[in-house]
């Protein structure tokens, strides 16, 4: 038997104690949504786990209504130290249930368990611990003296990290003393839903967090409802430019987490195991699920066999399957939608003339599953070095000088992340201070924090999550004009926001 | 092995250096290999810690650990009695279960080497000796002393020899002495017959102390005829750790890319559970693949691992969790 | 016996040059009493399009400056402006039907207004910079950096102070900037560019157009290669739209804001903030 062959180290699911349905949670309880209801999947095999709610216009109308009744009878009066008590708890039950969520997680959105268990739901726990302690210290948020909560916010996250987008959205509204209406995407409810017992295990005030289900016309409904001070949004750049339009004017505060389609930049005196590491981890990580992933390799021309020639080998050690196995490396794509995206992307690569490489690995027949793949011979032009793949693909580009890597890495209108590997300090950080790009990994990737801001230039989005920064996006400086004022408020609203996407 | 082969590293290290071996030349060599960033060298590592391995894989893991041991004293104290014992153990790893593996070899001082080849008598062979040389520890006697050191232990039986490089010539640039010290000593492994004990080249990594060190030093003792790359005396700390073996197993990975020729890797010192030997199984596997998980060009240098390795197996075979009373001492 | 005066003709800035409108159009502009004061030009879409080009040629310059550079250009803007004080004074005078007085502090406090953001260019990074304690062995820095081509409507109601209080605070940082002056008081913003010009500050940094913003922004607003659109001046303007259209790239936008008050919001509102992370370690 081959050692390599790891026997079958699943992670036990006796663990979830789930409901076949479940409600909207509006005013800190599950109530019947007046949509149609449907199933969530586990993509890795297909099988329904839960039926949940779709919140039409109504339910929206209620959600927000609640969320308004907490803001202005409980949360904006509450003090900040308090806030901060329960924006704690939740950071420790979190915690203690921590491996009931990762199990979920990987359930729910086809993610490996060592990802959903050793990234997400630690990083969920830190980000509500960080924003815990800003609570009664917004004087110092940089706002000046005494800043403001907006009021309602709706916030519409996508299905790649269900858990941690709820907490970088979360975490910073209520701290800031906003309270939120949230839409987790419509593949990926579970985890928000039992987040929303962990609302009500920690006590949180009715109404402060509210969770409804359904796709885009719902997430349209919740952004566009008048009674929303404040719009923030995660998933595709084309959504994202809808909402901006539906916003506009109403003098509702937007931030856009949007798109990308990242360079990460490998110099020819780059630490080389690392830098494939990171190669990598840069677009393997979450089956490439990744707004920020490393999706453009641009590698030195002198190192570019070498680079390739260990690149492959070392996918070919990445052990695709079951998400719930301890040991699989690359998970279940998201959803059949995802996949067929993936598919038509792939093809229009190799239709352009690149050269098509795909890891060695067998692929369960059941669920929706795609394998690690290397395009090399990638030109600029190519859609799959310019649009958003949203999968384990890479596309390899090279340059010859550094001037060159850095046009070659700006010359797209998004500008989410960039990756550099080189051992040369100075020209690490000259590097860095040309690329347009909001978070950019030196000699690493895809780390995140919730005291780092992460947030994209140009048509990857607007403002920052995380850090100092990601609270301002929630409060105003004392003094400014309330959120919707009549002098601004826009007469027209026939601007749509589609469905609801992604990261 | 020939003369000639004796000398092929230093031919190959000429051709690689297209000419003379020198300080400034193998520098130049050393120092043109691609840098290791350690962050991201020990994410690795810790990754490769998280995998899971669980039952058949974690049998046939326990029986490759096994097998794989260099079963080792190396205290002041040891005696002629203690080194018996420790080959008792060796030949018996488990008196409850006669198809346990045996450890690759025992480990001793040179002075130690009769009394284990004599403890062994017939089941010399099928375990090995191996001998420490070139004044282990610390390395620092004349190369005289040396190759006498080498030369006695192969001369009373040792099939191994694991050498000590001169830390302090190499922390001092002096890349020639450490080369053409680590040639010399080869040359001491050869027997009257024209064979060659095989010789492992201890790095002493926790001396060496930078990872780019480690890898200068890992190309450095293969390019001057290492048969085996070996992390440490066991005396110093920070001793094996799995960041450290990772990266002198993407050395020999790379050498094999190179040459076609298979390097061992042996992690020594502060390996103590069946847990930890597994994730460097895993991390041999999943970096050289799993052609080097053979004692031929993996061993774990350790003295306490075996026990708790027997530990496991028997929890394996009985499904019940053992207890020390249920395992020989050395 | 008076002197017959020489008139300046009043043209546009773009690249650092004084062009003609292409569309070969001006607009007649009269004082509050109905007398002739020039014909300024009425800069069309083209004009629109070269100037968003000369902005964003002047970008790599201006914002790879250090920033104590960038603060010295500023400041000596201020200090043109002073030796031009009376000019001024006398063309916002003249063009707006204000008072001597009000017409002097409109210039003392846009020259005041220029030292004052002059200051901030090496300071806002580190106000709106961090230094972010992530866990792990990593270095991490954010810090603001320039949007890029920052399109304006500069206030309408003054000559002077308006377009000075949106055009510095994009500047300091790094920005270049194409401004639609005031349509009823343009002259003063080409007079203002004649500063610019015999200054220190690079062509193509600020780009000066006059003529109807009801025409130019929508072009500007919609133009994939601006990067921020600032509608301080636009509140007569169907600036939804303006907005709307800039949703399509998703330009940074500040909505109508007639004061344009000094701030270290506008300084930061047309900044990224940008988040390096660099490995640690002493092995």
């Amino acid at each position: 038997m081959s050692f390599l062959e790891y026997a079958p180290a699943p992670e036990s699911t006796a663990i979830l104690n789930l409901k076949d349905e479940y409600g909207l949670f509006i005013g800190g309880e599950f109530v019947e949504g007046s949509g149609t209801a449907f199933s969530t999947i586990s993509p890795a095999d297909e099988r329904a786990i839960a039926t949940v709610q779709t919140a039409d216009a109504s339910d929206v109308d209620r959600a927000v209504g609640a969320a308004r009744q907490a803001y202005e009878r409980v949360w904006s009066k509450m003090s900040g130290a308090d806030r901060g008590k329960y924006l704690f708890r939740i950071a420790r039950l979190v915690q203690e249930r921590a491996r009931e969520l990762a199990v979920a997680e990987s359930l729910d959105n086809g993610k490996p368990i060592k990802e959903s268990r050793d990234v997400d739901v630690p990083l969920v726990a830190a980000w509500f611990f960080y924003y815990a302690g800003w609570a009664d210290k917004l004087d110092y948020a940089g706002l000046g003296p005494n800043p403001q909560s907006l009021g309602v916010a709706g916030q519409v996250i996508p299905w790649n990290f269900p858990l941690l987008m709820l907490s970088w959205k979360i975490a910073p509204a209520l701290a800031a003393g906003n309270t939120v209406v949230l839409k987790p995407a419509e593949t990926t409810p579970l985890t928000a839903l039992l987040f929303a017992e962990i609302v009500q295990q920690a006590g949180l005030p009715a109404g402060v967090v509210n969770i409804i289900t359904g796709a885009g016309s719902t997430g349209e409904a919740l952004v566009q409802h008048p009674d929303v001070n404040k719009v923030a949004f995660t998933g595709s750049t084309g959504v994202g430019h809808a909402i901006a339009k539906s916003v506009a004017g109403t003098g509702k505060k937007l931030t856009l987490e949007l798109g990308g389609k990242a360079a990460n930049i490998v110099f020819d005196d780059a630490p080389i195991d690392q830098a494939i590491e990171g190669i990598v981890n840069g677009i393997f990580f979450n089956q490439g699920h990744v707004c920020c992933a490393g999706s453009r390799l641009l590698v030195q021309e002198s190192i570019h066999d070498d680079v390739i020639e260990r690149l492959k080998s070392r996918l070919s050690t990445l052990r695709l399957g079951d998400p719930l196995d301890k040991n699989t490396d690359i998970g279940a794509i998201n959803s059949a939608e995802q996949l067929e995206r993936i598919r038509t992307l792939t093809e229009a690569g190799e239709a352009e003339g690149a050269e098509r490489w795909t890891a060695p690995c067998e692929l369960p027949s059941q669920g929706y599953w795609f394998a690690p793949t290397i395009f090399t011979g990638v030109s600029t032009s190519h859609r799959i070095a310019r649009e958003e793949i949203f999968g384990p693909v890479l596309s390899v580009l090279t340059f010859r000088t550094p001037a060159e890597a850095i046009a070659k890495a700006n010359n797209t209108p998004y500008g989410l992340s960039a990756g550099i590997w080189s051992d040369k300090g100075s020209r690490i950080l000259a590097v860095a201070d040309k690329l347009r790009a909001g978070v950019i990994w030196a000699n690493t990737f895809n780390r995140f924090d919730p005291a780092s801001p992460f947030g994209g230039y140009k048509e990857s989005g607007y403002g920052r999550e995380g850090g100092r920064h990601g609270l301002g996006a929630y409060l105003a400086p004392a003094g400014a004009p309330a959120a919707i004022s009549e002098k601004k408020t826009r007469t027209r609203t026939t601007r749509t926001a589609t469905k609801e996407n992604r990261k | 092995m020939t003369d000639e082969s004796a000398l092929a590293p230093r031919t190959r290290a000429l051709q690689l250096f297209d000419g003379l071996v020198t300080d400034t030349s193998l520098r130049r060599f050393l120092e043109g290999i691609p840098g290791v960033d350690a962050v991201g060298l020990e994410q690795r590592a810790a990754a490769l810690g998280t995998r899971s391995i669980k039952t058949t894989s974690k049998a046939a893991a326990i029986d490759t650990i096994i097998s794989m041991i260099d079963l080792t004293t190396l205290e002041g104290a040891d005696t002629p009695g203690k080194v018996r014992s420790l080959v008792a153990k060796a030949l018996v790893p488990d008196a409850g279960d006669a198809a346990c593996p045996q450890p690759a070899a025992v480990c001793v001082y040179g002075d130690m080497v009769a009394t284990a080849v004599d403890a062994l008598g017939a089941a010399h062979g099928q375990i090995s000796v191996a001998a420490v040389a070139t004044a282990f520890p610390s390395g620092r006697a004349s190369l005289r002393v040396k190759l006498a050191d080498t030369a006695d232990a192969v001369a009373a039986g040792a099939d191994e020899i694991d050498m000590v490089i001169d830390r302090g010539a190499f922390l001092s640039g002096q890349y020639a002495q450490v080369f053409d010290e680590i040639v010399a000593v080869k040359r001491a492994c050869r027997r009257e017959d024209g064979t060659s004990a095989h010789l492992k080249v201890i790095l002493e990594t926790g001396e060496l102390n930078t990872y780019d060190n480690v890898r200068r030093a890992s190309w450095l003792a293969i390019l001057a005829g290492a048969d085996f790359i070996k992390t440490s005396t066991g005396k110093v700390s920070p001793a094996a750790t799995l960041p450290v073996t990772l990266l002198m197993l993407e050395v020999v990975r790379d050498w094999f890319r190179l040459t076609g020729e298979r390097i061992g890797v042996k992690p020594a010192g502060g390996i103590r559970t069946s847990k930890d030997a597994i994730k460097f199984l895993v991390t041999v596997a999943e970096t050289c693949g799993e052609d080097w998980l053979t004692p031929e060009l993996f061993r774990f240098g350790a003295s306490s691992l075996l026990n708790d390795v027997l530990l496991q197996r028997q929890k394996l075979a009985t499904g019940h969790y053992s207890g020390p009373d249920y395992v020989t001492i050395d | 016996m008076s002197r017959l005066a020489v008139p300046k003709t009043y043209k546009l800035f773009i690249g650092g040059k004084f062009p003609r409108s292409e569309s070969g159009r001006t607009f007649e502009i009269l004082s509050a009493k109905g007398d002739f004061l020039a014909n300024a030009a009425k800069a069309s879409r083209k004009d629109a399009r070269d100037a968003v080009k000369a902005a964003r040629g002047a970008v790599s310059g201006w914002s790879g400056a250090t920033a104590y550079n960038r603060g010295q250009v500023l400041y000596r803007i201020a200090e043109l402006l002073e030796g031009r004080r009376g000019q001024f004074i006398d063309e916002i005078q003249r063009g707006e039907n204000v008072s001597r007085a009000i017409a002097e502090r409109q210039v003392d406090d846009a020259i005041d207004r220029w030292v004052w953001y002059a200051g901030w260019a090496d300071k806002y990074t580190q106000v709106a910079g961090n230094a972010n304690p992530v866990a792990g062995p990593f270095f991490n820095l954010s810090v603001p950096e320039p949007t890029g081509v920052v399109a304006m409507i500069a206030p309408q109601d003054s000559s002077l102070l308006g377009l000075v209080s949106v055009v510095a605070p994009a500047l300091v940082t790094g920005n270049t900037v194409v401004v639609v002056a005031s349509e009823r008081f343009p002259l003063s913003a080409i007079t203002l560019a004649e500063v610019l010009a015999t200054s220190d500050v690079p062509g193509g940094v600020v780009n000066v157009l006059t003529g109807s913003p009801a025409e130019i922004a929508p072009w500007l607003a919609s133009h994939a290669d601006v990067n921020a659109l600032d509608l301080a001046g636009a509140e007569d303007l169907d600036w939804v739209d303006l907005q709307i259209s800039a949703a399509d790239t998703l330009k940074r936008v500040l909505p109508p804001e007639g004061d344009a008050f000094p701030s270290l919001d506008r300084i930061t509102a047309f900044t990224e903030t940008k988040t390096v992370w660099h490995t640690k370690s002493m092995l």
